[in-house]
């Protein structure tokens, strides 16, 4: 393996693992806060146990996500210096508040997870929502950080000088809400789906029904609510990328050749030698429309992108393929869930209606990992959009394969660990609060 | 605002040094400690380090977002020349973080697993000082080499020598030293507490002669070490001040007490920083063909210090007082949830 895909699929590799720990850290805060709320309020014990058994799992996802995190901060040097060099400076203002926000967000842990019977109830809650707040606010400042790569803005670049820069302006850039919107209800989504599922199993397997219905509830509101809304800042999304990444654009669809009445092209096979895509269903027009509200309106294909710019096909219309396909799905079982809350109640107990979401548990997060490669493979072959080349700000240090084996292993461990773990807690449930 | 964001760099890597240096320690301890007293030890340094230790390294994530985006070139000469030694300490914090939390939350406490944990634990807390120490030595020792033009003289040897390991062996030895007197404070029981004095004077004793170690490194390796120290007053004052304060130190343990020594600790341990710090000031890195870069020219745009000293400054607003008040609503004991 050359150095340079090693670094690629290192940082890929670390991204992929710190985000699924980020996202449970961003969300599960808020689903402890509402069973925290509810047992403040109503004094039923059942939500209680919830918030602690909830808050024991975060606890390993935590110490787990702060601990990739912290390698995060370190890689981007390790393996990019020469992007941190001119980036860091110009990208660093969401860095800096997101690192004010994760030390919120750590001391408020503290309080929270160590804090039961000791503190005034209420501020005891408080520093469970504060958890969250700031876990979300970071979450939206690191995704800010990256939009800038995406749409860099706040400097001058000539003769490869970076000058009045602007940090205010480049956190801001034009992507900025778009990506940020999309991946916080995305978080919402995936951790909504993955808890509400586990807890769906327990229901099945009719263990505890009463907490693991309870549970269940507050998690799946989240999930489906955000579910529906998820494709419509995902079209936002994609006119953004239609606007500012046209190649991006364009590998996402498989769109090789601009045309009038451009056509949605949904699954196929892209062979990038014919510029064609074999055995995908088109719909004439569908993609103008979407990208430009009007179904005549020409689309920019891959054909006036110079071939060294141009992403990997394959993998960007794959993976964004698999991200809206489950999107799909996700909207479907989302929407099913809300008829199920408005006329049929008793759905929530008949095994169909509990294996749809025992089968959607990972789907949110399988979405959430494809969409990263849509965003940062399609990016490619640029780090900063049409600035610098990811080849260009590549660590000079030979070897780099034996460091992503290492993280591989690591990553490897950790998750497994994480796994067992987590089935541990889930299994002590009935003796520990086993609540007759 | 390049003062501001200097003097907020200076402020994380000493409590960084402190209290996330307590926090290694009480692992580095418990490799000290005998078979039959480890488990008294475990549950002492959960109770007191469980709320914080999160906190506590936040302080790394704060020197380095701040050398990242103020001081770019600092940043990456550091990333790619020290990549090993640096690896090596993210391997540590990765290890020692997981092992600590899931050691705690692994609901079925087997003892394999037990075991295994531990030692993971133990091992990283000893490792990942050690190479903070290396990195440290490397850094400030003239030995990165940016013109070399071979493997081994870029990326190994300049850390991969006895002065940088000597420097990590002495910073090991200080943070089991700062932890021991943590620990006094947090123990509740008097068995554990006059266990956690011998220590503390048995680290302050190892520390010593590590300290005398990397002296002789220097020696044997050309660096100035005694002009460092001696060469000006400020450094010359700290360490006749750190000299005192160990007196001081001694005095107030054979006396048994377990909380001002915390304050004679913290200073020794500052003092040490300041006069190192001071002599280099204002140079971060020091090149073998005798570069230097320097926080007072080397760091970004002018209107980059700017926001990022303003972001300091409001964000230490809200997070010194809340550090502040978990410290104090923790202290003493935790009760277990
Ligand atoms: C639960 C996960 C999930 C689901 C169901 C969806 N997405 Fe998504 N999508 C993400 C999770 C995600 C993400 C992982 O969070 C990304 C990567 C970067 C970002 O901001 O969000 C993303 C990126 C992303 C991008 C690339 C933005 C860019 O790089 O500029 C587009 C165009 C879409 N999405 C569009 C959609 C559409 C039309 C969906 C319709 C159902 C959809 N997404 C569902
Ligand atoms: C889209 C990508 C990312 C998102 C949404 C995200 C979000 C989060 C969140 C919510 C947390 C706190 C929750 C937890 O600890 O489990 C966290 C932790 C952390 N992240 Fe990320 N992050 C992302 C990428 C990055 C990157 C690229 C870096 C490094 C430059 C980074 C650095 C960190 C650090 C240092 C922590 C530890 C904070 C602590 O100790 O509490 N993250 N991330
Ligand atoms: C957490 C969600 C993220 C995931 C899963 C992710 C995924 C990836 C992938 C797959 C690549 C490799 C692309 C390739 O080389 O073909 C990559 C590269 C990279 N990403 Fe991300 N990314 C995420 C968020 C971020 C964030 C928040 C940042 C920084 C602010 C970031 C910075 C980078 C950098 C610097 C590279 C290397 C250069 C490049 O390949 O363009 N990523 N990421």
């Amino acid at each position: 393996m050359d150095d340079f895909l090693a670094a690629r699929s290192q940082m890929a590799l670390s991204l992929g693992f710190h985000i699924i720990y980020s996202c449970i850290g961003m969300v599960m805060p808020v689903f402890m806060a509402i069973a925290h709320y509810q047992y403040i309020k109503t004094g039923n014990v059942v939500y209680k146990n919830i918030t602690q058994a909830w808050s024991k799992g975060v606890a390993i996802f935590f110490a787990t996500g702060a601990v990739s995190g912290t390698m995060l901060s370190f890689e981007l040097g390790l393996l990019w210096p020469k992007f941190m060099l001119h980036a860091g400076p110009i990208f660093g203002m969401p860095f800096s508040l997101e690192g004010v926000a994760f030390f919120i967000e750590a001391i408020a842990l503290g309080f929270f997870l160590y804090g039961w019977n000791k503190f005034n109830k209420w501020f005891h809650w408080f520093t469970g929502v504060l958890v969250g707040v700031s876990g979300i606010l970071s979450g939206i400042l690191v995704v800010s950080a990256n939009s800038w790569m995406n749409s860099p803005a706040g400097f001058n670049y000539v003769n490869g000088k970076y000058t009045n820069i602007d940090p205010m302006k480049a956190m801001f850039n034009g992507a900025w809400f778009s990506e940020a919107l999309h991946m916080t209800i995305a978080a919402f989504a995936a951790t909504g789906f993955a808890v509400a599922g586990i807890h769906a199993l327990m229901i099945y397997h009719k263990q505890n029904i009463s907490f693991h219905t309870r549970a269940f509830k507050i998690a799946i509101v989240f999930g489906a609510v955000a579910a529906i809304l998820q494709p419509l800042s995902g079209d936002l999304s994609a006119k953004h990328a239609a606007k500012n990444q046209p190649a991006k654009l364009a590998a996402m669809e498989a769109y090789f050749e601009t045309q009038e009445y451009a056509p949605l092209v949904i699954g196929g096979i892209p062979d990038t030698a014919t510029k064609k895509v074999n055995y995908g269903i088109e719909i004439p027009g569908l993609l103008s429309f979407l990208v430009h509200d009007d179904f005549k309106t020409a689309v920019k294909g891959l054909d006036q992108i110079p071939v060294n710019e141009q992403p990997p096909v394959a993998i960007t219309h794959y993976a964004f393929q698999i991200m809206v396909g489950l999107g799909m799905i996700m909207l479907a079982i989302g929407i099913l869930y809300l008829i199920c809350i408005w006329k049929k109640n008793n759905w929530l107990f008949k095994p169909w209606f509990l294996k749809l979401f025992i089968f959607a548990t990972p789907l949110g997060f399988i979405a959430l990992e494809a969409g990263w490669t849509v965003t940062e493979v399609g990016r490619q072959p640029w780090i900063i959009q049409d600035i610098m080349r990811t080849s260009e700000a590549v660590t000079p240090m030979p070897g780099i394969q034996y460091s992503f084996y290492l993280f591989t292993f690591i990553y490897f461990t950790l998750s497994v660990a994480v796994i067992v773990l987590l089935q541990r807690q889930i299994k002590m449930v009935p003796v520990v609060y086993d609540v007759k | 605002m390049l003062t501001v964001i200097i003097l907020f760099l200076c402020l994380a890597i000493l409590l960084y040094f402190l209290l996330g240096g307590a926090d290694f320690g009480a692992g580095i301890i418990e490799l000290f400690t005998s078979e039959a007293n480890r488990q008294r030890t475990r549950s002492t340094s959960y109770q007191a380090i469980g709320p914080v230790w999160e906190a506590n390294h936040m302080w790394l994530v704060i020197a380095v977002v701040i050398l990242f985006v103020g001081f770019p070139n600092i940043y990456s000469v550091m990333c790619t020349y020290l990549h090993i030694p640096i690896l090596a300490m993210l391997m540590g914090i990765i290890a020692r973080g997981t092992a600590f939390t899931f050691r705690h939350y692994d609901a079925i406490k087997g003892y394999r697993t037990q075991t295994l944990y531990n030692s993971i634990f133990i091992y990283s807390s000893f490792l990942t000082p050690l190479f903070l120490g290396i990195i440290a030595g490397s850094a400030l020792s003239r030995r990165i080499d940016t013109e070399a033009t071979n493997f081994a003289d870029a990326y190994i040897f300049c850390w991969l020598n006895g002065f940088s390991i000597a420097v990590g062996l002495f910073t090991v030895a200080l943070c089991g030293f700062l932890a021991a007197i943590y620990l006094i404070g947090e123990a509740d029981n008097d068995f554990d507490i006059k266990r956690f004095f011998k220590k503390a004077k048995m680290l302050n004793i190892v520390a010593f002669f590590c300290g005398g170690l990397v002296f002789l490194a220097a020696e044997t390796s050309n660096i100035r070490m005694a002009k460092w120290i001696f060469g000006n007053p400020v450094s010359l004052i700290a360490v006749i001040l750190a000299s005192l304060s160990l007196v001081l130190l001694w005095v107030s343990i054979n006396r048994g007490k377990r909380y001002i020594i915390r304050v004679f600790a913290a200073f020794q341990v500052s003092m040490i920083l300041l006069s190192v710090g001071y002599t280099h000031y204002p140079y971060f890195i020091t090149e073998k063909n005798g570069n230097h870069l320097s926080l007072l020219t080397d760091h970004a745009s002018a209107s980059t210090v700017n926001v990022l000293g303003w972001a300091l400054v409001v964000g230490s607003l809200f997070i010194l007082p809340a550090l502040g008040y978990l410290f104090y609503s923790f202290r003493g004991h935790t009760d277990h949830d």
